[in-house]
């Protein structure tokens, strides 16, 4: 355990004025060759992702395994429930209702759907909450005092220092070079 | 200025989603304001006195009828679901209209269901919270209500899945879990939002808890949407299918005017009907109380009306269609069922619904009543009223009217019957009046995009 409090660089965070604009420089950024960037809005931009080179080409699935990971709740949920009825009625605790078969297969389907549509949403939500490694508490951004404006009217870029090619003189000169105001470093620090 | 688009409003002469000279930081300030700064009114404090009284009013009949049993209210047999069942019906078709508008109407790009969504989806939840009040009570030993639920007893005993009232409480609970997890998906940009608008630690500390740190990133957003479109793609069939079961509670059953295939059609029809005379109900009001006029305009309004009518004539079609197969068959039954709707002891019931649910309606063709916020308040508690009387038809008449005559009896509701009825609207509008106070009650984040969409087409 280091008794050292921790100050690291996080990155650099310049502010623009619209939609459009974060969009321009997204690409930007993305053509300058840096990796490690993301940029900040109040509301979902269409297009913004595939600015950003995200969700570009084939490639892009991987971004986003929300869809993939839905199918797979669903289809948990749906074998889960028809196989559990199967088991309740017909291993467990037979009954002879009316004489119809144990494994009524067409009055298993309710509830079978019902399990689906559970399992896919339950896994369409979690599944995007941890994708999205949310709950985050803390993130070092939320100590740029202006980010706040990210929840209402401001759009941001940030550069991470993970990045290979990032230079902290360089960044900020960059970020200014392509029109952004209000550039700062962003330092995660206890 | 370019030519206007052939469905612009302006050419259609509809009025606007969004009423123009709003951009991010007045529709932030306009919404969150309600929550955040604006100080408690006397308005609000007396109306949530009054339901908060109401909702004392549920707990004590609750209490009651756990001191005394089922035997305080008037089911006997042949009646054993009287009020429950019909309050039940009643409460969880009128949730059906909050997922119909977040849901289908997003999946039909439809942007006036923006600021409706919000407080419609949470009217779903309080909805399902007071029907699932009802079956939870109705069972005679409410504490062992969870043997309604499959679990490893130490009886060994397992429900048995041939039965449409075990298909309901997966579906009912499957539906209250999505629409709670829909609603709150929708909530967290606006409760980042709110975290970093308040003022105040607690505030901070509780909205920044359930924002859970989110801060728009881009890659968020990406994966945020495409799991939103995937719920409201997941929740269109489950709201079907919700009212499809419990239409199946009666239609499984072979008592003479329950035993029809059209039930599960016009029972969604009807709980979407109920639904949007509900959120109209609740709109005009809070409209006027927040002076949200800008954001739920009289476009709004004209189409929830217009979602009525049409919603309306499905039952219509409905109703016509179960007088008609019953004189097709022949059935002696339900050709008498038939009879003692029109001319039993609860005709009065009948006709009365006929008047609230196919006849009233028909103003709604007419624009001046469409509107007219005063004539749509009306006819949405009328239309209400008219809903839970169908319900009352259906339980109350077919049980009274079985096969045998021997069988056949009267049901009168009691005191208990009716305060436990008023009770659970204590906590329909109770929950509503803190949800009001305490988180946007029309989607901030959403209304953006339709700043964004607006200006754009301006350009």
């Amino acid at each position: 355990m280091s008794t050292e409090p921790r100050n690291t660089l996080y990155g650099v965070i310049g502010e623009f004025d619209s939609a459009n604009a974060l969009m321009a420089a997204a690409r930007k950024i993305r053509e300058a060759g840096y990796q490690c960037f993301d940029a900040f809005a109040p509301y979902p931009i269409p297009g913004l992702s595939e600015a950003m080179g995200l969700h570009y080409g084939l490639k892009g699935w991987k971004h986003n395994l929300v869809p993939q990971l839905t199918l797979l709740g669903g289809i948990g949920g749906g074998l889960t429930g028809f196989f559990f009825q199967y088991w309740v009625n017909v291993i467990a605790y037979p009954l002879n209702i009316a004489g119809r078969p144990l494994n009524s297969w067409p009055a298993f389907i309710p509830v079978t759907f019902e399990l689906t549509v559970l399992g896919a949403s339950s896994f369409a939500v979690l599944g995007m909450l941890a994708l999205n490694k949310l709950p985050q508490p803390h993130c070092p951004l939320f100590t740029v005092p202006r980010f706040k404006r990210a929840s209402n009217d401001g759009f941001f870029v940030c550069i991470e220092a993970k990045d290979a090619k990032f230079n902290l003189a360089e960044a900020t000169k960059f970020l200014e070079g392509i029109g952004a105001k209000f550039v700062t470093e962003v330092r995660d620090e206890d | 200025m370019s030519e206007k688009p052939v469905n612009s409003p302006e050419i259609r002469r509809l009025p606007r989603v969004l009423e123009p000279g709003y951009n991010y930081a007045s529709v932030t300030d306009k919404i969150a304001s309600i929550v955040l700064t604006r100080p408690v009114s006397l308005g609000w404090l007396a109306g949530f006195s009054i339901s908060f009284t109401i909702l004392m009013v549920l707990l004590g009949s609750i209490a009651w009828l756990i001191i005394k049993g089922v035997g305080i209210w008037g089911i006997n047999i042949p009646i054993g679901w009287g009020f429950a069942i019909v309050n039940f019906v009643w409460w969880i078709g009128i949730g059906h209209a909050g997922t119909l508008i977040s849901a289908i109407l997003f999946l039909l790009n439809q942007q006036w269901r923006t600021s409706i969504n919000r407080f419609a989806e949470a009217m779903t939840l309080f909805a399902v919270a007071c029907a699932a009040v009802f079956p939870g009570i109705h069972v005679g030993r409410p504490w062992m209500a969870f043997y309604m639920f499959p679990y490893p007893s130490t009886m060994g005993v397992w429900p048995q899945f041939r039965s449409p009232l075990i298909w309901d409480v997966f579906a009912v609970s499957t539906y209250g879990t999505v629409s709670a997890l829909f609603w709150f998906v929708g909530l967290i940009p606006d409760l980042a939002t709110l975290r970093d608008r308040a003022t105040n630690k607690p505030a901070q500390i509780i909205y920044g808890m359930l924002a859970m740190g989110w801060r728009g990133s881009a890659r968020h957003w990406h994966r945020y949407q495409s799991a939103y479109l995937l719920l409201a793609g997941l929740a269109t069939p489950l709201v079907l299918s919700v009212h499809t079961v419990v239409s199946f509670d009666f239609a499984v059953g072979i008592v003479p005017g329950w035993h029809t295939t059209i039930f599960p059609p016009y029972f969604v029809a009807g709980a979407i009907y109920s639904g949007f005379a509900m959120v109209l109900t609740i709109a005009i009001p809070l409209r006027k109380a927040y002076g949200l006029e800008d954001f739920i305009t009289m476009r709004h309004l004209e189409n929830m009306a217009k979602v009525m009518l049409a919603t309306g004539l499905i039952v219509a079609y409905g109703y016509f269609m179960e007088f008609f197969l019953a004189l097709y068959s022949g059935n002696k039954f339900d050709v008498f069922l038939v009879q003692q709707r029109l001319h039993g002891p609860y005709s009065g019931y009948y006709f009365a619904l006929i008047l609230c649910n196919i006849l009233t309606p028909q103003l709604l063709w007419i624009q001046k009543v469409r509107t007219n916020v005063a004539a749509l308040f009306v006819m949405s508690l009328v239309i209400n009223l008219g809903m839970w009387l169908e319900r009352f038809v259906i339980v109350v008449i077919s049980l009274t009217r079985d096969f045998v005559p021997g069988a056949w009896g009267r049901y009168q509701a009691t005191f208990w019957d009716y305060s436990t009825f008023i009770g659970t609207m204590g906590l329909f509008v109770s929950l509503l009046f803190l949800f009001v106070r305490g988180l946007p009650a029309i989607s901030i984040a959403e209304m953006r995009e339709l700043v964004a969409h607006k200006s754009e087409g301006d350009e």
